[in-house]
Formats: structure tokens, C-alpha cells, sequence
């Protein structure tokens, strides 16, 4: 169900303007995709925030910015918290207590520290009992909220602020967890990853983990401007660059198939063209080994998943 | 008086837990199963199972996404419940305190058991003890027929619009959750009329009018949360006694927040908790007949503490014996020890008063060694002795090293 960029353009989205966050932000311009997609749909959501930078940066008491049912209790839970919620509405509407009859899916949105890490066991759970529930990974690949410390999302030889660059050490010295492929290990009907670039792309990834029954998983490249430390206007063209580059495969997966998106290149263009515009790649950057290092994973897991798809 | 019927069932504490649940007609359930709390959930598992309750059951895989999911179930209007025990309230203590300050009235059961280290699975109170302070109703009982009664009681305190605040409905491992003993089961439709619907004025399933639930407060606000729940549980107070009122209207059971026994003329009142409640009751009675001034106080709501309620049924006293099943390390004394000595001095009562600290990790306590406190608070109090921390039962050779 490919959509309009006029039409959902021009509507007023259930995830408002007058938020806190910084200006040019990548979450920010997901989730608003994220809106317009759930509304072009006319589907009812509930949404369960984990802790992190969306969620700070919208709930500061007594405003919001969601006209969504929205719900946040800790960092870590967001995937439990939502099943309760699930849970309740099946309930309640078994036992004739709240009458809706609109089609209704139960989201957790978190960061990768929500996802990746602390929230990795809670998600598991989640997957594992089948609730309907859609979980979304906004993957700025680092704790951004508490100031750009290293998660299992953070690539190999960025500068955090906990896996600093240095004279000894070069940053983060492992490669990211794939959280695609453990989500899809639960044997979920749906996953994809986004890009908010490919807009197109990511509203029809969206709508489909919307409409499908059961557990279904987003993982979204969100840039950090101060995170990922680059230019506040360049969180749209680095989430083109990183699937340019081959950095984020766009990649579907439904009962049992992977898929290739089409937005995907046909030639990858030099990884440089990601790293080079985000300084938390500098110390990397003057070591042309590192860059190999660097360019070799991204390869490899490129070719996983172009193999995974079917792809030649 | 009473018209309502009961039924006489042998039940544990853990299947008088889950009867009540059963009874009052529980939306959601999320637990995770610890020894000793897990025979309630299976229990329960098993009313689902068979189809008799109509129950939405999350069987979680973790106490902190049991209390995360009754959270997000009682924030969307669902009656939601949970259970645990010492290690597994431990993991769930982030989400206890945030249950409170969302003014969500859920009903915990809580079996208590020893925290580790080391690891033990038997009773003490120092799971509980570790949430006294995160905004909680907190209800103790002697017996499953109290296990009973105060889990109906704590659904309709919880769920009182003048309260709004989580309820713990705590027994004692093995102890009480495990024994066999003969409990009155009032009538399905009557506890049903007890508790009556549950009616949450928010709901985050209320798609025409959206709201949003746990925000991010700064300074400017915070403040005031923390003190809202302060407020809720003092004014539970007045709702706690009506509603108690109403039960003994309603079934000819009486219910305090101090069970007094032989207490109005008694110099010495031992005070405790839970179980060890009826084997203090049997040693005040051998004690009196020997012509001992005693008496005994049973504390079966310990949150909110309300000591001018504690004092007003001892008029007499002079020394207190205060019971504690679990520690507070590197202060005065223990949990209860301590409320009650600083509630003497808020109400100007100067008493006498030691801290009887006993079975942690399930360490046996008999009517001997309640009557040798006895004979220790006797000594003190003609001594004029107070302060004290005493253990009791604790190994000889460990005294001596
Ligand atoms: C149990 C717990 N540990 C640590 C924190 C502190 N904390 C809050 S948000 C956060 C990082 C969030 O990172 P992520 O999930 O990646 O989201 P982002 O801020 O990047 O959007 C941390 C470490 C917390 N709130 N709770
Ligand atoms: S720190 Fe990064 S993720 Fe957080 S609001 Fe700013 S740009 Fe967005």
C-alpha cells in the first residue's frame, strides 16, 4: 500500500509539534513517518515509550506530544508494559467492558539501549507469548538521552563517551549485535528494517507490521545529530547514505521469507560517504586499517542478508 | 445478625490467595513463579486452565515484566494482579514504587521469604520490609483465613476512588502459604457485591480521548507526585476503617489495623506480625494464667502505620516487646522497632521498649522461646532497660565468637 507524499503531508499528525528535541533530530522524523503511516491506515494505536530521548523529549509534565494513548514506565520494560495493556483490552472487550471495534495494535517503541540491551529480555518475552504488539527499535546506536554512551547497536570504532577513542583503545572495539535476526529467531510473522529517507519504503514496511496479527518488529536508523556528531540538517541524506553504502540493508521478512527491498542499490558507493560526515568516526578515519576493519563488516553483513533475500 | 453464608474449605494461604482472586473475578493476571509464592499462581493457572474465571493470564519471564505488564493492564482500566516472593520482589522493586505514584490499585500477594545472601527460601520479612516506603497499602496475615479475607479487603481498599493506591496482601512462607487449615469462604455473588466493578476514571484504552500515563516531570512538578501518594495513604486511613466497618456489618468479621489480645490492662505487650502473631497469643494466655500482665498486638496493616491507633489500645503498657522478623543494618533497630519508637516520641509516650529480632531465614520460633522473652522483658523492664536490639534463637556458638 504504497501512499501519497502529498496526502500524508498535508495531515495532522497524532505525534505533535513543540516537542523537546534537538532540532533536526532522526527519531523525531521517524516517528512522525511512523504517524502518518499508522494514519493513512486509520488504524487505532496505544503506545508504550521505553526510556530514552523520544520519550524525555515528549512527555515533559503537563504536555505531550502524543494524541495517542501513550504510556511510559521504565527503560527497560516497554515490551511487558505493553502486554499488559494488550492483555487488558482483550479482557475487557471478552468480558463486554469497553466496546471498540476499530482494527487496534500495541506498540513499544524504545532506543537500542531499550532494545539492544537492558530491553532485550522484556522484548524476548514479549515475542515469545505472540501479543500482538508491534516493537520498534529507533536505533540511534548509542544511550543518547543520558549522553552518547556505547550500546550493542554502536559500531565498531565509534567514539563514545563510555568507549572512547584514544591513544590505546580505538572506541568501541566490537561490531553491533544484529537485533533483526534475533527478533526474527522468535519466529514472528513480520520484520523489517526502515530508513527515514525511503520514506515510501518505511510507511509500506510500517502499515504491514501494523495489519499483521502477532509480534511484529521495526528497526529504524534514526541519526543523532550530537550523538553521531554531524550537521543538524544531515539526518535525512546520512539515512540515504547508510543504505547507499550498504551500512543498513533494507531488508523484510515475512513467515519465513526475506526479502530485498528495492530501495537498495545496485552499486554500493564507498563507505566513506557515510562515516566521513559524522565525527564520532574521526579517530577511525585517520586509520586506514580501522577503515578496512570497518568496511569488511559492513560487507559481510550486507552479503548476509543479500544471501538471506535470495539476492545474487 | 449476619446473613451471609460461608463455606468451610481446607485450604493454604496460597489456595485462600488465589480463591479470593477467583472470587473477586481478576481481569489480568502476570506472574513468575518463586518458591513459596508459587502455588498461588498455579493455582490460579488452573481456574484458567478449566475455564473458571475468565482471566487473561500473562505468564511473563520476569517479576519485573510482571509488574511492568500489571502496570500497563491497570492503566488501561483491567482489574490486574500479582504475586511474588523475597528475590523476585527484589527484581520487581523498580516497578513497585512506580505502580504507587501512577495511583494504580493493584492487589500483590506477597509470600514473604528471606532476601538472599545467602540464598534461603524460607520466611522472613525482608522482602517486604524493602518496599515499606515506596507508597504501598501494606496488609499482613496470621493465617489463610486472613490471607483470605485480606485479599477481598484489599481489592475494595485499592480500588476506592478516595485511595487509588496498590495494595500487598503479604503471608508468611511455607508457614502460612503451604499449612492446611480449615477457611471460611464466603459467597461467590457476595464477595462479588463486596468489591464491586472496577471503574478507573482514566483509561489508556480510551481512544476518543487519549492519555498519557508516566510522564517525565522536572522539578517544577515532581515534588508534587511524590507527595499525592503521601496524601493517598494518609487519607486510606479513614477509607481503610469504613471499609473494614462495612465487611464487619456485612459478616460479623471484625478487622483492625492492631489486633489487641489481653492488652488493656497490660504492662507488657508484645507486639509482631503475621504468623508468629497466634504462637505470641498462646503464650500471653499461659503467661496471664500464671498471673503475667500481658498482652499481645497482631499489626495487620503496617502501611499506613498508624501509631496513635497502636497506643489508643494500650493504655496501660509499660514495656513493649516490638517482634521483628527481618533487619535494618547499621541503624537503631528493625522496620518495626523503629516506627514504633519514633511514633512514641512523635506522641509523647515514653515507654519502654526492646527490639526482639527473630527467624530470619526461617528460623524456628516456639512458644519457649517467645516465653524466654518474656522472661527478658520482664528483667528489663523491672531493670529499666530499653534500646535494645536482642537476637533471638541465634546459635550459641556464633554468640560466643
Ligand atoms: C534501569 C535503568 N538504568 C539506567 C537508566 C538511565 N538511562 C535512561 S535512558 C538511558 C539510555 C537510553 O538509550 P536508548 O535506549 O538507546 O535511547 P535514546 O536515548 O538513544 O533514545 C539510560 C542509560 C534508567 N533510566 N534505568
Ligand atoms: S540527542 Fe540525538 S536522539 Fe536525542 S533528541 Fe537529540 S538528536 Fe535526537
Amino acid at each position: 500500500m504504497p501512499v501519497n507524499l502529498k496526502q500524508i503531508a498535508g495531515v495532522e499528525l497524532k505525534f505533535t509539534k513543540g516537542h523537546r528535541m534537538c532540532a533536526g533530530c532522526g527519531v523525531a522524523i521517524f516517528v512522525r513517518e511512523l504517524s502518518a503511516a499508522a494514519q493513512d491506515l486509520g488504524i487505532d494505536l496505544v503506545f508504550s515509550n521505553a526510556t530514552g530521548c523520544l520519550e524525555v523529549t515528549t512527555s515533559v509534565y503537563p504536555e505531550s506530544s502524543w494524541k495517542y494513548p501513550w504510556i511510559h514506565s521504565a527503560f527497560e520494560n516497554a515490551s511487558a508494559t505493553i502486554s499488559g495493556v494488550e492483555r487488558a483490552y482483550y479482557a475487557l472487550k471478552a468480558k463486554g467492558k469497553i466496546n471498540h471495534d476499530k482494527k487496534v495494535k500495541f506498540v513499544a517503541i524504545a532506543g537500542d539501549g531499550g532494545s539492544y540491551d537492558i530491553g532485550l529480555q522484556s522484548m524476548s518475552g514479549a515475542m515469545e507469548r505472540g501479543h500482538n504488539i508491534l516493537f520498534i527499535s529507533y536505533d540511534n546506536e548509542a544511550y543518547m538521552n543520558t549522553g552518547y554512551q556505547r550500546s550493542s547497536a554502536t559500531p565498531l570504532y565509534a567514539n563514545t563517551t563510555t568507549a572512547p577513542f584514544g591513544k590505546s583503545v580505538p572506541g568501541k572495539t566490537q561490531p553491533r549485535k544484529d537485533l533483526f535476526a534475533i527478533a526474527v529467531a522468535h519466529g514472528i510473522p513480520y520484520a523489517a528494517t526502515v530508513s527515514i529517507y525511503y520514506w515510501n519504503d518505511l510507511i509500506t514496511k510500517v502499515q504491514k507490521a501494523l495489519t499483521i496479527e502477532g509480534p511484529t518488529f521495526i528497526l529504524s536508523i534514526t541519526p543523532c545529530i550530537p550523538g553521531w556528531a554531524m550537521p543538524t540538517g544531515d539526518a535525512v541524506s546520512l539515512s540515504k547514505s547508510a543504505v547507499e553504502t550498504g551500512y543498513w540493508p533494507l531488508i523484510e521478512y515475512e513467515n519465513g521469507v526475506y526479502k530485498w527491498s528495492p530501495s537498495n542499490p545496485k552499486q554500493l558507493k564507498p563507505i566513506e560517504e557515510f562515516v566521513s560526515k559524522q565525527k564520532r568516526f574521526e579517530g577511525m578515519l585517520k586509520k586506514p586499517e580501522l577503515v578496512e576493519h570497518f568496511r569488511q563488516e559492513v560487507i559481510q553483513n550486507y552479503e548476509k542478508y543479500k544471501k538471506l533475500c535470495g539476492v545474487a | 445478625m449476619v446473613a451471609v453464608k460461608t463455606i468451610r474449605k481446607s485450604l493454604t494461604g496460597a489456595q485462600a490467595a488465589a480463591e479470593a482472586m477467583k472470587q473477586v473475578d481478576v481481569d489480568v493476571v502476570a506472574a513468575y513463579p518463586i518458591t513459596p509464592q508459587t502455588p498461588i499462581v498455579q493455582e490460579y493457572a488452573q481456574f484458567v486452565a478449566d475455564g473458571i474465571v475468565n482471566t487473561e493470564m500473562i505468564q511473563v519471564e520476569s517479576e519485573h515484566s510482571a509488574m511492568s505488564a500489571v502496570i500497563g493492564a491497570a492503566a488501561s482500566g483491567a482489574r490486574a494482579t500479582t504475586a511474588t516472593s523475597a528475590q523476585g520482589l527484589a527484581y520487581m522493586w523498580e516497578m513497585v514504587g512506580i505502580a504507587s505514584t501512577l495511583r494504580l490499585p493493584i492487589v500483590m500477594n506477597i509470600v514473604n521469604r528471606a532476601l538472599s545472601g545467602p540464598l534461603n527460601i524460607h520466611c522472613d520479612h525482608s522482602d517486604a520490609m524493602s518496599i515499606r516506603d515506596l507508597g504501598w497499602i501494606m496488609l499482613f496475615s496470621e493465617n489463610p483465613q486472613e490471607v483470605y479475607y485480606n485479599n477481598i479487603l484489599a481489592f475494595r481498599i485499592a480500588e476506592d476512588p478516595r485511595v487509588f493506591l496498590p495494595v500487598a496482601v503479604n503471608q508468611d512462607g511455607f508457614i502460612t502459604s503451604h499449612c492446611v487449615e480449615a477457611v471460611d469462604v464466603l459467597e461467590d455473588e457476595f464477595v462479588k457485591k463486596f468489591v464491586g466493578d472496577y471503574k478507573y476514571p482514566y483509561t489508556l484504552l480510551d481512544f476518543e480521548n487519549p492519555i498519557s500515563v508516566g510522564e517525565w516531570a522536572m522539578p517544577s512538578h515532581y515534588f508534587e507526585f511524590r507527595v499525592s501518594v503521601q496524601k493517598a495513604i494518609e487519607d486510606s486511613v479513614p477509607v481503610i476503617e469504613e471499609i473494614f466497618d462495612k465487611f464487619y456489618q456485612e459478616t460479623g468479621v471484625k478487622f483492625d489495623f492492631f489486633e489487641g489480645y489481653r492488652v488493656e490492662d497490660a504492662d507488657i505487650v508484645f507486639i509482631s506480625m503475621g504468623s508468629t502473631s497466634g504462637t505470641v497469643r498462646y503464650v500471653v494466655d499461659r503467661m496471664r494464667s500464671k498471673g503475667g500482665k500481658v498482652g499481645s498486638i497482631n499489626v495487620r496493616v503496617f502501611r499506613p502505620f498508624r501509631i496513635d491507633k497502636l497506643l489508643n489500645i494500650i493504655p496501660n503498657a509499660k514495656y513493649l516487646v516490638v517482634m521483628d522478623r527481618s533487619l535494618s543494618f547499621g541503624t537503631t533497630g528493625s522496620p518495626l522497632y523503629q516506627d514504633i519508637t519514633s511514633g512514641l516520641y512523635s506522641k509523647d509516650r515514653c515507654l519502654l521498649v526492646n527490639n526482639y529480632v527473630y527467624g530470619l531465614g526461617g528460623r524456628d520460633i516456639t512458644d519457649t522461646d517467645i516465653e524466654e522473652v518474656y522472661e527478658h522483658a520482664l528483667y528489663s523492664m523491672s531493670e529499666g532497660i530499653s534500646g535494645q536490639v536482642v537476637y533471638v534463637g541465634l546459635n550459641p556458638s556464633f554468640v560466643k565468637k
